[in-house]
């Protein structure tokens, strides 16, 4: 690990209500590129809302009120000059449950494509290729490869999982939030995305809720610990898990309550 | 003196029991007594006619006291065109009201436009009618430069009226079913609004929003005082937009008062009834398995 990895995410004082309830408390937090930061604290206490911060997903509701700065990669995410569809191409999200479009796998993966519109992307022979970088990447292609017409929604749990992150690649994104994108599956298909969020590391920066505190361990390099919308705790993932600086942290990681 | 009482809990029970029970029961009969009754008094001359003929000719001259003539096609022909070019009409206009109250509007704006539209559901045929006769009439003869202001545009424009609240009101429900993580899935990949729409909602709403439409069919297909007073009531194959048309149900209303009970032109009406029966069954029948489709899945 190098000393002094550049940043991805930077966030200052980030506040944020819904309504007149406040779920984030003066976050502020750097989240280095390439790695997996995990994302981790008891029910309630804000993962889910930080991490819908990073692509402004939030604001579809419309009781959310945020203050404060977000950079992605050195620009303000808040800038009026920035374009949500240019913000959502460059930072993916996965969701708790596996939601791909209720279209074929192939249509599923091309759709980023298809929305953002580059010309040169839309042949025929570009986006069979795109498709099958795509699953390979996400070790999908050995099982997808004759059903790359089924509905995306008739596939196994696992393979929707992994579909719904391999659909972010052709547009080639520099962040990929992911909000407990194993909390539907079982263990083999745990191991599988984790596996394939290993093999991601590098290329993309991944930020990932988990509850599970055993994943944290096997697959992040740093750790932010939230409690109440504030971010108590933020280092290393070894150091989080052997000796955390904050007493709540260590209560959570060794599991005394959730 | 107790057990009595339970006696009677339980017999009441059973009445209201079986009252519920009849009243259920009614729904069906009924339907199946007017069917029978229109059968029974059209049937003796289903025996008589050629029915190609019956169908596909389009001398319709059933007062003649020589030689008679019972041929509908130029009614069907009539229905039919008023229909599709009412949908023409609806269809984009409620399919579009349909996505904006469900996708677009603030929940204020959508309780507004959900009543306005249920009290343009409200409005009597007649009063549509009288709409088609004294505005939409003279209108058409100032724009168009048509010499009859009563015509099959006129028709069509009222039963578009007439079928976009059901249009509107099956397609929103049929737009709000779909599960709000396709959206989500659709926003967080960079779709803007109206890209969840046509790529991600219409594809998905696609069975729901055909059910829409086709019980807005049903609905023009049946109405009766608006086109009888709005499309000219004349016997002919229209061959522009403006032309004057009759349809199968303005036939019936019109003459079935002027016939006796029992003859030839009395037991054709009751045939024509019988044929609108089927139709309406046949498109009704279509949109329940279309949104029976949709529960399945
Ligand atoms: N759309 C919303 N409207 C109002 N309150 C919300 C909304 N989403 C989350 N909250 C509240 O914000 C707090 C943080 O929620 P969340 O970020 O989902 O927690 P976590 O993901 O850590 O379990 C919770 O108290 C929750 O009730
Ligand atoms: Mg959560």
């Amino acid at each position: 690990m190098s000393q002094n990895p550049a940043i991805s995410i930077e966030t200052r004082n980030l506040n944020l209500w819904y309504g007149s309830f406040q779920a984030l408390n003066s976050i502020s937090v750097r989240i280095p590129h390439g790695r997996i930061t995990g994302l981790i604290g008891p029910s309630g206490c804000g993962k889910t809302t930080l991490l819908r911060c990073f692509n402004r997903i939030n604001e579809r509701f419309g009781n959310v009120t945020t203050a404060g700065e977000i950079s992605i990669l050195g620009q303000n995410i808040y800038d009026p000059g920035v374009s949500l569809i240019e913000l959502r191409k460059s930072v993916g999200m996965v969701f708790q449950r596996p939601n791909p479009l209720p279209i074929s796998v192939y249509e599923n993966i091309v759709f980023g494509l298809r929305i953002h519109g580059e010309r040169r992307a839309l042949g025929r022979a570009a986006l069979d290729e795109a498709v099958e970088r795509a699953l390979r990447e996400v070790f999908l292609w050995d099982d997808l490869k004759d059903r790359l017409h089924t509905r995306a929604t008739r596939l196994q749990l696992e393979q929707q999982q992994k579909l719904c992150i391999a659909r972010l690649l052709p547009l080639k994104p520099e962040v990929i939030l992911m909000d407990e994108p194993c909390s539907a599956l079982d263990a083999r298909g745990t191991h599988a995305v984790e596996e394939l969020m290993q093999a991601l590391t590098g290329q993309y920066t991944i930020v990932i809720v988990t509850h599970n505190m055993a994943q944290a361990r096997r697959v992040t390099h740093e750790c932010m610990f939230m409690l109440m919308g504030e971010l108590l705790e933020h280092c290393p993932t070894r150091d989080m898990f052997v000796h955390p600086c904050h007493p709540k942290t260590a209560e959570y990681v060794e599991g005394r309550y959730g | 003196m107790r057990l009595s009482r339970k006696q009677l809990r339980a017999w009441s029970e059973k009445l209201i029991e079986l009252a519920i029970r009849l009243c259920g029961i009614s729904a069906i009969v009924f339907v199946f007594g007017i069917f029978f009754f229109v059968f029974r008094e059209g049937a003796p001359f289903l025996a008589k006619i050629d029915l190609r003929e019956f169908l596909f000719s389009d001398q319709w001259i059933p007062t003649s006291q020589t030689n008679p003539r019972y041929g509908v096609g130029a009614l069907i022909v009539g229905s039919v065109s008023v229909t599709v070019l009412a949908m023409a009409i609806a269809v984009p206009f409620g399919v579009g009201a349909a996505i904006f109250l469900s996708e677009f509007c603030g929940p204020r704006a959508k309780e507004g436009l959900k009543i306005t539209i249920e009290l343009l559901a409200a409005i009597p045929s007649v009063v549509w009618g009288f709409i088609g006769l004294s505005v939409v009439s003279p209108l058409l003869i100032q724009v168009f430069h048509v010499p009859i202001g009563v015509n099959l545009f006129n028709g069509a424009l009222l039963l578009a009226l007439m079928s976009v609240p059901i249009i509107v009101s099956i397609g929103e429900d049929a737009l709000k079913a779909v599960p709000d993580t396709y959206r989500e899935a659709a926003v967080a990949l960079g779709a803007t609004r109206w890209q969840v729409v046509y790529r991600v909602l219409l594809p998905a709403a696609k069975n729901g929003l055909l059910a829409a439409v086709l019980l807005g069919v049903g609905r023009a297909i049946g109405e009766t005082m608006a086109v009888l007073m709005a499309t000219g009531h004349s016997i002919r194959i229209p061959h522009s937009l403006f032309d004057p048309i009759r349809t199968l149900t303005a036939t019936i209303a019109a003459e079935l008062g002027e016939t006796s009970q029992g003859s030839e032109h009395y037991q054709v009406l009751f045939l024509i009834g019988l044929l609108l029966f089927l139709i309406t069954f046949i498109v009704n029948l279509t949109a329940d398995l279309v949104v029976k489709g949709i529960r399945r899945k």
